[in-house]
């Protein structure tokens, strides 16, 4: 009876093999992305991702639009759109009943395997809460859907009163009432605590946010983001969170990857990312989203040129048509310069710090 | 005579709701009660607030767009809220904008050198190639960039497509409506240093709307802090943002989340605590008057019904 309830909610013929405990990762591992690369026709549009969220851990993923963040998410969550071809392995490693850690190889796993993996063992809140809800049912019921269709609670009316009580903990005021309302009767605000009320309901081993409060003000910005924070922490999951602001990765994460061009070009602890950008790109980022820092001759910090247009990076690194340190070096992929994945840099002119850090 | 380039005074505007009953008409929403204040030439006023503030209406009626239910709004010294669409003519060669979705504001189906030309050949002038050039050129865009589409480019060339145009009949004024909102950050620092460049060149009034009060620090000298169709604090942008007076003016600095401060161990639950803290103030009714800063102005009077001015109403009226 332990691990039977997801089981039963589909044909026991239908369970992939893929799902079999006991695998290669740790069940410390929530999410583990290897060498994944995902192309469309020629065009590659992610190269080598190397990713690992742990439990308890808050990562983030930051890039400009185009650099392939948001891609590295739906890769995780097994809703990469058909015509894209990945390669690599993403194994997610989910609390399956009883305790017994459950793992879903996400690139090979039939669509059934995948619906049992997303909303239980991985969530996803995404930028714009509108197009995520149901416009025409009641949020309290679609709270209560995601527990019902994965059998996490034992009946229809636990599931609802559940969504009332999860209604209630990601502050929305008067839960009872709030769970009765259509998603337009809700401020934007609220719109996206009702998300992240679904998206914590069965306890998930992993949240992938993805840019959660780029479309909220920025006081309501500040709440969603404790929420997520307090709501991650409560259940010991991992957090995957993805923007294109410096400053919230800042106030949400530990550890952050920073991305461009498809490909992961430096990773490491915040604090040291931050204020020791080893790439170029890094340096750059972080120097355009200062406002308070200005050139010496005037003026605000810049990358020259624009994003390329997804497959229109150039070949070596990705970076190098837009780099003022870029050499002949720059026309092969440099090498990744670190302790691991978690840890480094892919660059051939890093910025030096000792020497009161480059320009 | 007049140093004043964007005279408002009390204004008002009030939409309806459609009705939903049959029997009564439609709620009435209160986008501006009563907002007050002067731009000078060449000053680089901001204006802040969250979404449904008011700050959009605000500029709406600033550009002639739309009208404002009372009060009187003048730009170069000419009363521009009672005119007819036909006599606004002068505005649109005095007054230009910039709009946030840059893609959302140029014509798909026009090519480059028509769209930055199309304000020319509106106000009666030739079509002029060379004119064209020259803005290109001013907004850092090559020559040949004329003779292409606006989907052939990136958000922020698109974004100094919109620029060029708004600068194409030599305008006095630029109001900017959040134009770096919707570019990367890379390309974000190299538009603000642009429209940095041509506001000092040409010597611009800039009149800039942002959510983002650290964008208009770098941008403005000035800033008004909307928050209900109400100017809730004014004065200088320094003066603002390091101490603000008003509750919401410090929500707003407290929520923003810095780099920096971040860095520094400012997490988002400190964030969240310290907004929650500024919003139980403004919350607090003794609180909710306005605050003017303007060293030239006398001290900040409570005067709760009209929001405080940072210049004395003019002496003559027109």
């Amino acid at each position: 009876m332990t691990a039977a309830p997801e089981h039963t909610a589909y044909p026991v013929g239908g369970m992939p093999p893929t799902r079999t405990p006991a695998d290669t990762p740790p069940p410390a591992d929530v999410a583990r992305v290897r060498d994944l690369a995902v192309t469309v026709g020629h065009k590659p549009l992610l190269i080598d991702v190397d990713l690992t969220v742990r439990r308890g851990e808050r990562v983030g993923l930051i890039g400009e639009s185009g650099s392939g963040k948001s891609l590295t998410a739906l890769a995780i969550m097994g809703l990469l759109p058909e015509d894209l071809a990945p390669t690599g392995s993403v194994v997610v490693t989910g609390q399956g009943p009883g305790g017994i850690a459950r793992t879903t190889s996400v690139l090979e796993a039939g669509e059934h395997g995948l619906a049992a993996m997303r909303g239980r063992d991985v969530a996803m809140v995404f930028q714009e809460p509108m197009t995520a809800l149901n416009p025409t049912m009641r949020v309290g019921a679609q709270v209560a859907e995601v527990m019902t269709i994965h059998r996490t609670v034992a009946d229809r009316g636990a599931a609802a009163r559940r969504a009332v009580e999860l209604l209630d903990k990601v502050g929305l005021p008067d839960a009872a009432e709030a769970a009765r309302a259509y998603p337009h009767q809700l401020s934007g605000g609220q719109r996206q605590r009702v998300v992240v009320a679904m998206a914590l309901a069965n306890d998930p081993a992993l949240l992938i946010c993805d840019e959660p409060t780029t479309a909220l003000d920025v006081t309501v910005q500040a709440l969603v983001l404790d929420l997520i924070v307090r709501g991650v922490e409560a259940r010991d999951a991992g957090l995957l969170f993805i923007t294109h602001d410096l400053a919230v990765v800042a106030s949400v994460c530990e550890r952050v990857l920073v991305m461009y061009g498809g490909r992961v070009v430096e990773a490491g602890p915040v604090l040291d990312v931050f204020t020791r950008p080893r790439h170029r790109y890094t340096r750059g980022l972080i120097g355009a989203s200062d406002l308070d820092l200005s050139r010496p001759e005037g003026g605000l910090y810049t990358i020259q040129g624009s994003v390329p247009a997804a497959g229109r990076f150039p070949a070596g690194c990705v970076f190098r048509n837009r780099c003022t340190h870029a050499t002949v070096e720059c026309e092969a992929v440099p090498p990744w310069v670190g302790s691991g994945p978690e840890e480094g840099f892919a660059c051939a002119h890093p910025v030096v710090h000792h020497e009161g850090g480059g320009s | 005579m007049t140093d004043v380039a964007i005279s408002v005074r009390d204004v008002v505007r009030d939409y309806r709701r459609p009705r939903t009953s049959l029997t009564k008409p439609g709620s009435v929403v209160h986008a501006l009660r009563g907002v007050s204040f002067d731009v000078a030439r060449g000053q680089r006023f901001g204006i802040v607030g969250e979404s449904g503030c008011g700050k959009s209406t605000l500029l709406r009626i600033i550009a002639g767009l739309d009208q404002p239910t009372s009060g009187s709004v003048q730009v170069g010294g000419v009363e521009i809220s009672r005119l007819p669409e036909r006599r606004l003519r002068f505005l649109r060669a005095q007054l230009q904008l910039v709009f946030q979705d840059p893609m959302g504001s140029l014509d798909p189906r026009m090519r480059v050198r028509d769209i930055i030309a199309e304000p020319l050949v509106a106000q009666g002038h030739r079509d002029n190639i060379s004119r064209v050039h020259e803005l290109l050129d001013a907004v850092g865009l090559q020559p040949e960039a004329a003779d292409r589409f606006p989907h052939q480019f990136s958000g922020g060339q698109r974004q100094r497509i919109s620029i060029a145009r708004a600068l194409a009949p030599d305008p006095r004024i630029l109001v900017a409506d959040e134009p770096v909102s919707a570019l990367d950050v890379s390309v974000r620092a190299q538009v603000l240093n642009l429209l940095d460049e041509l506001v000092q060149r040409l010597s611009l009034t800039l009149v800039f709307v942002s959510h983002d009060l650290s964008v208009v620090r770098h941008v403005c000298d000035t800033v008004a802090v909307m928050s209900r169709g109400e100017i809730v604090e004014m004065g200088p942008i320094g003066d603002v943002y390091d101490t603000p007076a008003h509750p919401y003016s410090r929500q707003l600095v407290a929520a923003a989340p810095r780099l920096q401060a971040a860095l520094a161990g400012r997490t988002a639950a400190v964030l969240a605590a310290e907004t929650l803290a500024a919003r139980a103030l403004s919350s607090n009714a003794s609180s909710r008057n306005a605050v003017s800063r303007n060293a030239a102005d006398s001290d900040p009077k409570p005067t709760p019904p009209t929001p405080e001015q940072t210049t004395p109403p003019p002496k003559d009226a027109p």
